[in-house]
């Protein structure tokens, strides 16, 4: 029999239920008595609300209650607080209006609660809904984000001059604009960073119930962390204790980070839950998502870096704008300025000097989504790297080398933000670029130009904070036969932790996986939890579960060695058996488990049982890491990319399941590769979504990717116990830039020196267009000839 | 999605009296696009009439040089037929080319033609062949049949039954798809027939599929790609929206008409 360990690329458990269609996900559960939730949406992006006549529509067929912000003012409940702290433009904290959960006198964007209508069936509710009379006085919108600060640009909020909620400055810029004084070459780059929408493929979900009986609200929805959210609920929305709402959730289908943000919706199914004393179920259909699902990233900047002559940054000047939507969602500011550590890279820049102003917009607020930051600031270092090189016509893997960090310098304090905990980047590059073929590019590129295609190769070297300096409980229940119910605070939603924790504690405990309970996401499991976010799971996960497994251990030495009749000292534990050190005496853990659970044959004062819960914080982050490379080619005459091949070489610290990994990082490259070639939200100028269905929003498909090539580096973490970084951003942050690069590179022949994503066929065109079209090819493939 | 009653009938006759009798009745073929637009309350009917049991709309004959193709048959199976598959093999890729396995599984040609999508494949391939539409109020010349975007020359409570595509000596479809829906951004059909040329354009135009006439006599003229040299589709009958404009689309048209007019007499592909 395969071990059950870690490092096994064992197939997931949690498949077998989701493939057979026995999986449980929120719109699967429908409670007795349930009623359904229809949520009427502001047309307009920017209006008054003057009143809102639902007489009629109260009186339709099936119609329990119908809600608007007026009662949600009068039962003087809350919207969802930022926990992000940053600066207003003339110092002091920025302004932060709550992510109101219904509009109020005043719709911010299009799509915003405007009523909820509750009724027997959904086609009621929506029948009910179209009856609703509301007396809007639209506004002037200002819908983009080049658009925030313009001169007599309508204001999101009164107390936000131009819109400029934040403007946060990191790094010092007397040192910074000194370096590039003296700088041999500077070079600087624009780079827009377009605004996309998760797309998970379960929309989001909330079903609200009231517990008479015990005088509380019981959530269930699709969501990634039950126990913040439950905070928010209680502590902003309701504003009740909040052991007075419990929240859970079963199967999700995926979550991006964009169901790490409270939404409005689930505080409005528990709200109407209580009106009308039966449960609420409420699904997003997918246009609603496009209109409500906190869209990401949103962002453009002008990055600046100084050189000395033989090529190596002396100083990186980085200036953004980040759009948040309407209001601020809960990570709408950490996604514009948390992670702008990362400008560093895997270089040795010593000095980093970086300015980010977050403007309001008439438009959904701005959530996380894959990267929450990290790609934005990467694929920026990572373009200004390949301009550089552009401007010094040189190999930009080259120029990369120059400037990596070196094995020999981890643990390495980028003196920005981050202090890097281990890896060889030099090592990866190599390898990357070894089964890519970089060597020998222009060969192909050649022969791709004798066909009348342009070929490109791109790199993306990146490194990425993970498993964040948040606390994580969890839980190893043993019962008396010596099955286990692990559970913790964080939720799988396609990650495949149920397979990975349950390899970790069998590793750990020698517990078959049959044997192995998982559950998560129950707020009344665990009382505290910080969920899965930001790539910790697994690093976090795994150091709890190796710490409460050693407690167990050390509590059944001391039972079994009152039955193998020697002290606890003389007890070793190996595979599920514990042994009399030097004897063939031994007692399984089931046998340990026995007796613990039967108090009288335990030594007076010691107590029963073998479970233990606790809560655990790592040393320290870690910084999984990798080189990316991708390869394209253009048809010139129609501006189609056709991506190639794509390699990585990854390091993600110790691999608990390799095949997870690359699954992990297959997912994330098409994320990646899905906004650099195509994906992108937009409204029009009056504030209206014009991306509003896949229609017209272009998600990647399985045909427009290419073979994902996964090569290891793993280099183990010394900041936490198991020596794991994470896995579940790294894809993303790499293939963005890579993916750019790779088309940027291959219109370089025509004299291209940045191209904005999304590389969209049309766009791509235009580019090559205002390049000189086919005339500049063939004279460049003169040139090269 | 609004409540509507559902009805089916087994014979055209039983439909279209059903269809006659009933208030506010549309007719549901593959459901594709209907059903879509019904579920987004974009549309709306007090009853609906399946076609699914039609079996008299469902055959694939091919006599005396001409395919004919109940209305009822799915894209999967116009795709797979042997017969539409030797006859006219641009007309089984163009059909196989059609959305995704799902959309093949239930579309239908008639379907298709009678919906009049302006980015739909089939249009383009009976302007191109010169179909005949077969209706429950007579025979359409495609040419008639066609009048612009979701608009046709079929009459008022009249059945799409079938079509009858002449066999071509020649014929290709290039297809340049939309990033995000997949349809047809720029679909162009050419079929040759002796000299004479027919070139159906689906998914640029403004005002839906249409032929384009200087480039057929361009290539009557002589069936080559560099007869079209110097020709350019006109950019202002051209639909535009935010994944291409109106030069783009005219550009796409003239790139497509080239790599159909390369590739007519082999199997024709998507791009």
């Amino acid at each position: 029999m395969i071990k059950f360990g870690i490092g096994q690329s064992l197939a997931r458990v949690e498949d077998a239920r989701l493939l057979r269609g026995l999986g449980r996900f929120t719109d699967d559960i429908a409670p007795p008595r349930s009623v359904q939730m229809y949520v009427l949406r502001s047309p307009h992006a920017h209006a008054e609300i003057g009143g809102i006549d639902f007489r009629a529509a109260r009186a339709m067929p099936g119609v329990h209650t119908i809600l608007t912000g007026e009662d949600a003012a009068a039962d003087d409940l809350g919207g969802f607080p930022s926990m992000v702290p940053s600066t207003a433009p003339g110092g002091g904290p920025n302004f932060t209006p709550p992510f109101a959960i219904i509009a109020h006198g005043k719709a911010r964007y299009a799509g915003q609660p405007v009523a909820i209508v509750v009724a027997d069936t959904l086609e009621q509710a929506k029948d009910a809904a179209e009856a609703i009379i509301v007396d809007y006085e639209p506004l002037p919108a200002v819908a983009s984000l080049a658009d925030a600060d313009a001169p007599g640009a309508p204001l999101v909020w009164n107390e936000c001059p131009d819109n400029l909620d934040a403007l946060a400055t990191f790094g010092d810029k007397g040192v910074v604009d000194a370096a590039f004084e003296k700088a041999a070459s500077t070079h600087s780059v624009e780079v827009r960073i377009s605004r996309v929408s998760a797309n998970p493929m379960e929309s989001r979900t909330a079903l609200g119930e009231w517990n008479e009986a015990e005088e509380r609200y019981e959530l269930t929805g699709g969501m990634q962390s039950p126990h913040m959210l439950r905070a928010q609920l209680a502590e902003c929305v309701f504003k009740i204790p909040p052991n007075k709402i419990r929240v859970r959730a079963f199967d999700v289908g995926g979550g991006f980070g964009m169901k790490g943000v409270p939404h409005p919706e689930p505080a409005l199914v528990l709200w109407a839950a209580r009106k009308v004393r039966r449960p609420v179920r409420w699904t997003s259909e997918r246009s609603e998502a496009f209109l409500s699902d906190c869209h990401s990233r949103d962002h453009t900047s002008r990055c600046e870096l100084a050189l000395d002559s033989g090529a190596r940054i002396l100083a990186l000047r980085f200036f953004a704008r980040a759009n948040l939507g309407a209001y601020l969602s809960l990570a709408g500011l950490h996604c514009a300025q948390g992670n702008i550590g990362h400008l560093s890279g895997v270089y040795t820049t010593p000095a980093i000097y970086a300015e980010v102003r977050s403007y309001f917009t008439h438009t959904v607020p701005i959530g996380p989504y894959r990267g929450a930051g990290r790609p934005e600031a990467i694929t920026v270092l990572e373009r200004a790297i390949d301009a550089a090189a552009f401007d010094l016509r040189m190999d930009p893997a080259e120029l990369r080398r120059r400037n990596l960090i070196g094995p020999d310098q981890m643990p390495y304090d980028t003196g920005f933000q981050f202090t890097y905990d281990s890896g060889n980047y030099p090592v990866s590059q190599t390898k990357a670029e070894e089964a890519a073929g970089w060597a020998n590019f222009e060969e192909r590129r050649l022969e791709s130009l004798r066909r009348g295609k342009l070929r490109g190769i791109g790199m993306g070297h990146i490194v990425e904070i993970a498993a964040g300096m948040n606390d994580e409980m969890g839980a190893i229940d043993v019962e008396a036969d010596g099955s286990v119910t692990i559970s913790t605070g964080f939720h799988n939603h396609g990650q495949g932790q149920e397979t990975t924790m349950r390899q970790l504690v069998s590793e750990f405990l020698g517990v078959p996986p049959d044997r192995i309970k998982y559950r998560d996401s129950d707020t009344d499991v665990q009382p505290f939890g910080f969920g899965s976010a930001g790539s910790r799971a697994a690093a976090v996960g795994g150091a709890l579960f190796k710490a409460i497994s050693e407690k167990i251990i050390e509590k059944g030495k001391v039972i079994a060695a009152i039955m193998l009749d020697t002290s606890a000292e003389e007890i070793d534990f190996v595979d599920g058996t514990f042994t009399a050190r030097s004897t063939n005496r031994t007692a399984t853990l089931a046998e340990v488990a026995a007796l613990a659970h039967q108090p009288m044959g335990l030594p007076q004062g010691m107590e029963g049982g073998l479970s233990h819960k606790q809560m655990f914080r790592p040393k320290g982050p870690t910084f999984p890491n990798g080189c990316h490379i991708c390869e394209v080619e253009i048809d010139p005459e129609t501006g189609r990319s056709e991506i190639l091949g794509y390699w990585v070489c990854e390091d993600v610290g110790r691999s608990i399941n390799p095949m997870i990994v690359a699954g992990q990082m297959h997912g994330g490259v098409v994320q990646g590769l899905g906004q650099a070639m195509g994906e992108f939200i937009e409204y029009d100028e009056e504030g209206q979504l014009l991306t509003g269905s896949f229609m017209d929003y272009q998600m990647p498909r399985a045909l427009d990717m290419p073979q994902i090539t996964t090569i290891s580096n793993n280099v183990p973490s010394p900041n936490n116990p198991l020596g794991i970084k994470g896995a579940g951003e790294s894809g993303t942050v790499g293939a963005m830039p890579a993916g750019l690069n790779a088309v940027c590179n291959a219109l370089q022949p025509l004299g291209i020196r940045h191209f904005d994503m999304p590389a969209t066929p049309w766009r791509v065109w235009q580019a090559i267009q205002h390049a000189g079209g086919i005339e500049a090819l063939h004279k460049a493939a003169h040139e090269t000839a | 999605m609004y409540s509507f009653e559902y009805h089916r009938a087994e014979t055209v006759e039983e439909t279209l009296k059903l269809g006659s009798v009933l208030e506010d009745a549309r007719f549901l073929a593959g459901g594709q696009s209907l059903i879509p637009m019904m579920k987004l309350r974009f549309a709306k009917a007090d009853n609906i009439i399946d076609l699914r049991d039609l079996d008299e709309l469902r055959g694939i004959e091919v006599a005396h040089d001409i395919v004919s193709i109940g209305a009822m048959a799915r894209h999967a199976e116009v795709a797979a037929s042997p017969k539409v598959q030797s006859a006219i093999p641009a007309l089984a890729g163009l059909a196989g080319g059609i959305g995704d396995p799902m959309v093949r599984a239930r579309g239908t040609m008639g379907g298709s033609i009678a919906n009049a999508d302006p980015a739909a494949c089939y249009p383009a391939a009976c302007l191109a062949l010169g179909a005949t539409i077969n209706t429950t109020g007579g025979d359409i010349e495609a040419d008639d049949f066609f009048q612009g975007v979701f608009e046709t020359a079929l009459g008022e409570g009249a059945l799409v039954t079938g079509a009858e595509f002449p066999v071509p000596d020649a014929a290709a479809y290039k297809k340049f798809r939309h990033p995000a829906s997949r349809f047809a951004l720029a679909g162009i059909f050419v079929a040759r027939f002796g000299d004479l040329v027919r070139v159906g354009v689906t998914g640029a135009g403004r005002q839906g599929a249409y032929r384009w006439i200087e480039a057929e006599d361009a290539l009557t003229e002589n069936f080559a790609v560099n007869a079209l040299d110097g020709l350019h589709a006109d950019p202002s009958q051209m639909n535009s929206d935010i994944h291409g404009d109106e030069p783009y689309r005219a550009h796409l048209v003239e790139v497509m008409t080239r790599r159909a007019v390369l590739n007519a007499s082999a199997h024709c592909g998507d791009e």
